[in-house]
C-alpha cells in the first residue's frame, strides 16, 4: 500500500518503494481553474527537491509543478498532452504527472500526511 | 514651478545613492574603443528651410530604385504597393504599430491580425501562425529556439543556402545561449547534402526556399531525413512572392515556416521596418513565440477577437516564458494583409507568375552576354550569375551607368575567393523590357 505525503506548494505524492507518483491536489486544482495545458519533463531528467519538474497552465495562469523530492524521472504521463482537463477531473488518480525513482528516500520526512495538508489548507484558505 | 530634471545636485544625490564616482564609471563595461571621447563634431542648429536644404542634398546622393533599373534583392525586394494599403493603413483606428496592452479594446486591430495569421498559414500551407515577429532573420533565430524546446535538443544546422544576414542572426542569438550552431558553407551550386549531417541530437534544421543563390529544391525527402531522425525542418522564405506560384513548404512536410514579409506591401526603407512571418503545426503552438489573435464570441453569443494563449507569454509565465518577444510588426502586418487581401489567391498567383516570367526573360537575356554564365537550373525571381570578374567591380560600374545591377554575393560573405565572381540578380513585376534593355547593355559595355 502506497503512503501519500503533501507538499506546501499543493503536491502530493504517492511512494511505492523506491518509487513516487506525483500529481497537484484537488485545492490547487480548483484554485487554477480549467487546466488547458501540461508541459511535462523528459524521461531520464533529474529533479532536485523543491526544483521545477512540470509546468501547469490553466486558462488563469500558468504555474511550476515543484518535486515534492529529488529524483530521476521515469514516467510521465503523456495522456495529459492530449486531455489536460484530467488534472481538474480527477487530480488524485488519472491526472497524475509524473513518477520518480526517489534519490534520497529521508527527503520525505519533511513532507505533510494528509491531517496535516488538510489543516494546513483550511489555515491557508 | 521650475522643472529642472537634472541639476548637479540630483546628479551627486543618485550617483551618491548607488555608490558610482561619476557617470562615466557607469559605462566600465563598454569597451573604451566604442566610447566617445568628446562630444560628436555636428554643425549648429539651423532654420527649417536650412536643414530641408541639406537633407534634400543629402537624398540626392542616393540612387533610388523607383527611379533607375533596379535588380536588387537578397533578403529585400522592390514591388508595387498598391496605394489603398497607404491609405488605409494610416486610419486612426489602425495606425499604431504596437501591440494594444488593453487588446480587446481594439477589435479591429485584432481582427486584421486574426485576418493576418489565417493569410500566413494558407500561403505557407501551415495550421497556425502567429500575429508577426520583428522580421523574417529574427523569426528564423526564433524557430530555432523553438525547435529545440519541442525535441529537448541543441544541435541545429544551417543550411549553405540560407541568407548570411539571418545565420548571423542564428549565430549571434546562439553565442550566449546553451544551444549548438552547426553552419554548413556558402552553397551556390546547390549542391550540399544537409540531410546525411542529421543525428539523434539535431533539433532542426534550417533551410531557404527558394535559397540564397535562388535555387528551388523540393524539402519533402529533407523532411523525411529529419523526422527520421525526431528533428524538425525549419523552411525559411525571403522573398514571399514565391509562395503565390511554388510549392508551400506545409505541403512539403515543414513543422516551422518563417518568412520576411517585406515584399507584400511593406516598401524598401534602408532595411526596415520590416515584417517575420512565423507558422508551425497546431500540436507545436503551446512551443510557438509571439502573440496570437483567436477568435471567439461573446456571453451573448456574439463574434469577437481576443489575444489568446497568453500564458505562454512574458507577463504571465515570466521567465519561463515562451520567448521573449512580447510585440509584433503590427503595422506592417497589417499592410501586408490589406496587400494581399486586395491581390486575392488569383491575383497572388498571377503576382507571382509575373515576377518569375520577368526573372526568367532576364536571366536568357544575362545568360547570352559574353562571360557570363547563369548557375541556376531553377529559380523564382532572383538567379545568380557568375561572372568574368568581381561581382563588386561590375556592380560598381554598372552604378555608374544607372543601373542597380543586383547584389554581388561578396557584399554579405566578404573573403571568401569562391564567392567573388557570383553575383545576385533579382526581377519582378515592375521589370520594364527597357529596364532589361539598359541593363544587358551596360553589362556588355562594362565586361567588354
Amino acid at each position: 500500500m502506497a503512503t501519500r505525503k503533501f507538499t506546501r506548494d499543493h503536491e502530493w505524492i504517492d511512494i511505492d518503494g523506491d518509487v513516487a507518483t506525483v500529481g497537484i491536489t484537488d485545492y490547487a486544482q480548483e484554485q487554477l481553474g480549467d487546466v488547458v495545458y501540461v508541459e511535462l519533463p523528459a524521461v531520464g531528467k533529474r529533479v532536485t527537491r523543491g526544483g521545477e519538474a512540470a509546468v501547469v497552465e490553466s486558462v488563469k495562469a500558468a504555474s511550476e509543478v515543484y518535486a515534492p523530492v529529488g529524483g530521476t524521472v521515469v514516467a510521465v504521463n503523456d495522456g495529459l498532452t492530449a486531455e489536460p482537463a484530467t488534472v481538474n477531473a480527477d487530480p488524485f488518480g488519472a491526472g497524475w504527472f509524473l513518477r520518480l525513482k526517489l534519490a534520497d528516500p529521508s527527503e520525505l520526512d519533511g513532507l505533510m500526511d494528509e491531517a496535516a495538508y488538510r489543516a494546513f489548507v483550511a489555515e491557508t484558505a | 514651478m521650475r522643472y529642472l530634471p537634472l541639476t548637479p545636485e540630483d546628479r551627486s544625490a543618485m550617483l551618491a545613492a548607488i555608490g558610482a564616482r561619476s557617470i562615466d564609471e557607469l559605462f566600465i563595461d563598454v569597451p573604451k574603443s566604442a566610447r566617445l571621447a568628446a562630444l560628436v563634431d555636428l554643425p549648429p542648429h539651423q532654420g527649417e528651410i536650412e536643414v530641408e536644404r541639406a537633407f534634400q542634398d543629402f537624398a540626392r546622393a542616393n540612387l533610388s530604385p523607383f527611379s533607375t533599373p533596379c535588380f536588387l534583392g537578397a533578403g529585400a525586394y522592390r514591388h508595387h504597393i498598391p496605394a489603398a494599403v497607404d491609405a488605409l493603413i494610416q486610419r486612426g483606428e489602425f495606425l499604431t504599430s504596437y501591440t494594444p496592452y488593453q487588446p480587446e479594446i481594439s477589435q479591429g486591430t485584432l481582427q486584421a491580425l486574426f485576418e493576418f495569421q489565417t493569410l500566413v498559414a494558407l500561403i505557407t500551407g501551415m495550421e497556425v501562425a502567429n500575429a508577426s515577429m520583428y522580421d523574417g532573420a529574427s523569426a528564423t533565430a526564433e524557430a530555432v529556439l523553438m525547435a529545440n524546446r519541442v525535441t529537448r535538443r541543441e544541435k541545429s544546422i544551417l543550411s549553405g543556402g540560407l541568407h548570411p544576414h539571418y545565420r548571423e542572426t542564428v549565430e549571434t542569438y546562439a553565442r550566449y545561449g546553451d544551444f549548438v550552431i552547426e553552419s554548413l558553407p556558402p552553397d551556390p551550386e546547390a549542391k550540399e547534402d544537409v540531410a546525411s549531417r542529421i543525428d539523434g541530437d539535431t533539433a532542426c534544421v534550417v533551410v531557404q526556399y527558394p535559397g540564397f543563390f535562388g535555387h528551388l529544391r523540393d524539402l519533402a525527402p529533407l523532411a523525411e531525413a529529419a523526422h527520421a531522425k525526431g528533428a524538425l525542418l525549419v523552411v525559411v522564405v525571403t522573398e514571399v512572392v514565391a509562395l503565390g506560384l511554388v510549392e508551400t513548404p506545409g505541403a512539403m512536410g515543414a513543422d516551422i515556416v518563417v518568412a520576411e514579409g517585406q515584399s507584400i506591401g511593406v516598401p524598401l526603407g534602408f532595411g526596415g521596418p520590416y515584417l517575420g512571418l512565423f507558422a508551425t503545426r497546431e500540436r507545436f503552438v503551446r512551443q510557438m513565440p509571439g502573440r496570437l489573435a483567436g477568435a471567439t464570441v461573446d456571453a451573448d453569443g456574439r463574434p469577437g477577437y481576443v489575444l489568446t494563449l497568453s500564458t505562454r507569454e512574458q507577463h504571465i509565465r515570466r521567465e519561463k516564458a515562451t520567448s521573449n518577444i512580447c510585440t509584433n510588426s503590427g503595422l506592417c502586418a497589417l499592410a501586408f494583409t490589406i496587400h494581399l487581401t486586395l491581390l486575392g489567391e488569383a491575383g497572388f498567383a498571377r503576382l507571382a507568375r509575373l515576377n518569375h516570367e520577368a526573372a526568367c526573360a532576364l536571366a536568357d537575356r544575362l545568360a547570352r552576354v559574353k562571360g557570363v554564365r547563369v548557375i541556376n537550373d531553377s529559380f523564382f525571381n532572383e538567379f545568380t550569375l557568375a561572372l568574368p570578374r568581381p561581382a563588386i567591380e561590375v556592380v560598381d560600374a554598372l552604378v555608374d551607368a544607372g543601373v542597380l545591377a543586383g547584389v554581388p554575393v561578396a557584399r554579405l560573405s566578404p573573403n571568401q575567393p569562391l564567392l567573388e565572381r557570383l553575383l545576385l540578380v533579382a526581377a519582378s513585376e515592375l521589370t520594364t523590357e527597357a529596364d532589361m534593355d539598359v541593363y544587358v547593355a551596360a553589362l556588355a559595355g562594362v565586361l567588354a
